[in-house]
C-alpha cells in the first residue's frame, strides 16, 4: 500500500472565508474538492471532505466576521480545520444536536439553518473536535482517515 | 435516461445547458434543505429542488451532481444562472410540484441516489 507521503507528497493550503458573504458560500469547498481530486485522493474521501468543508464554510459565513479553512495531510489522514472569529458557541453539546439552530431568516432562505450542519460534519468525519469561546470564536477539526484502494 | 427525455417527461424549460441534453442520468435526490442535499446526494444524480439561489449551484458543483431540476414553477436567480453556465451545470425548470416531478421520473426508471439514509452513511464510512 502506498502512503500519501511517499506517493503524493504531503500537502496543505489555507483559504480565507468572509463572514455574511453568502454569494460565495461553497466556493472554497468547490476549490478544495478540485485540488483533492487532482491529488488523486479516493473519491469517497473527496466527497466526505467536500461535505465537511461546505458545512464549515456556511457556518463561518452565517455566524462569524471572518475565518479560515485549512486542509493538510499526514501519511494516512486528511485534516480539515475551520477557525473563525465569531460569537462562539455557548453550549456545544446543544449545538451538536440535530435540529438545533440559531440561524436567522437569511440563512434559512438559502436552505441552511435546519440544525444539520455540525451533525453532518461529525457524521462525515472520522474524528471530530470542536472548541469554542463565547465572544472569541470557534475551532473545528475534522480528521478523515485515508484508505487507499490499491 | 437522457436530459432531453427528462425535459419531455417534466415538460421542462432548459435554462442552462442546451448543449448537455444528451447527458445520461440514472438517479436523483430531491430536497429543499441544502444540508440534506450535502449529506445524501451522490455523484452523477439529478438534484430536484425548489431552491433557486447560487449556493444550490455550488452544492451541485461540489458534489458532482449531473443537473438541477427546479420544481413548482421556480426560476433561478440571475446569479445562479450565470454560475451554472460558468460551472457547466445544466438547469431545467418545470411547473410540476416536487412530488409530481419525482413520481414521473421514478415511473420512467430514475431511481433514488440512495434508498435509505443509514445504508448511505455506512457505505460512506467503509
Amino acid at each position: 500500500m502506498l502512503s500519501l507521503a511517499e506517493d503524493k507528497g504531503q500537502f496543505e493550503a489555507v483559504f480565507p472565508v468572509r463572514g455574511r458573504n453568502f454569494t460565495d458560500a461553497g466556493q472554497v469547498s468547490g476549490r478544495i474538492k478540485n485540488i483533492l481530486r487532482e491529488k488523486a485522493l479516493p473519491e469517497d474521501i473527496v466527497r466526505r471532505a467536500a461535505i465537511v468543508i461546505f458545512e464549515a464554510e456556511v457556518n463561518i459565513i452565517s455566524y462569524a466576521e471572518k475565518g479560515i479553512i485549512r486542509y493538510s495531510t499526514t501519511p494516512d489522514s486528511l485534516i480539515i480545520e475551520a477557525i473563525d472569529e465569531g460569537p462562539g458557541i455557548a453550549d456545544i453539546e446543544l449545538a451538536l444536536q440535530e435540529g438545533y439552530s440559531t440561524a436567522d431568516d437569511i440563512i434559512r432562505e438559502l436552505g441552511f439553518g435546519a440544525g444539520m450542519g455540525l451533525a453532518n460534519i461529525k457524521k462525515y468525519s472520522g474524528e471530530f473536535e470542536i472548541s469554542s469561546e463565547v465572544g472569541k470564536g470557534t475551532r473545528l477539526k475534522s480528521i478523515i482517515k485515508i484508505t487507499w484502494g490499491i | 435516461m437522457t436530459l432531453a427525455e427528462i425535459k419531455e417527461i417534466l415538460d421542462a424549460d432548459v435554462i442552462v445547458g442546451e448543449d448537455h441534453l444528451n447527458m445520461e442520468v440514472k438517479t436523483a435526490f430531491g430536497a429543499d434543505l441544502m444540508s440534506d442535499v450535502l449529506a445524501f446526494a451522490t455523484h452523477g444524480c439529478l438534484l430536484i429542488t425548489g431552491l433557486t439561489n447560487p449556493q444550490c449551484v455550488r452544492i451541485a458543483y461540489t458534489l458532482d451532481i449531473a443537473a438541477i431540476i427546479l420544481v413548482r414553477g421556480e426560476r433561478p436567480s440571475e446569479q445562479a444562472v450565470q454560475l451554472a453556465s460558468e460551472l457547466g451545470i445544466p438547469v431545467l425548470a418545470t411547473e410540476y410540484i416536487m412530488f409530481e416531478a419525482c413520481g414521473r421520473l421514478y415511473q420512467n426508471g430514475i431511481m433514488g441516489c440512495i434508498r435509505k439514509v443509514d445504508e448511505d452513511v455506512e457505505s460512506c464510512r467503509r
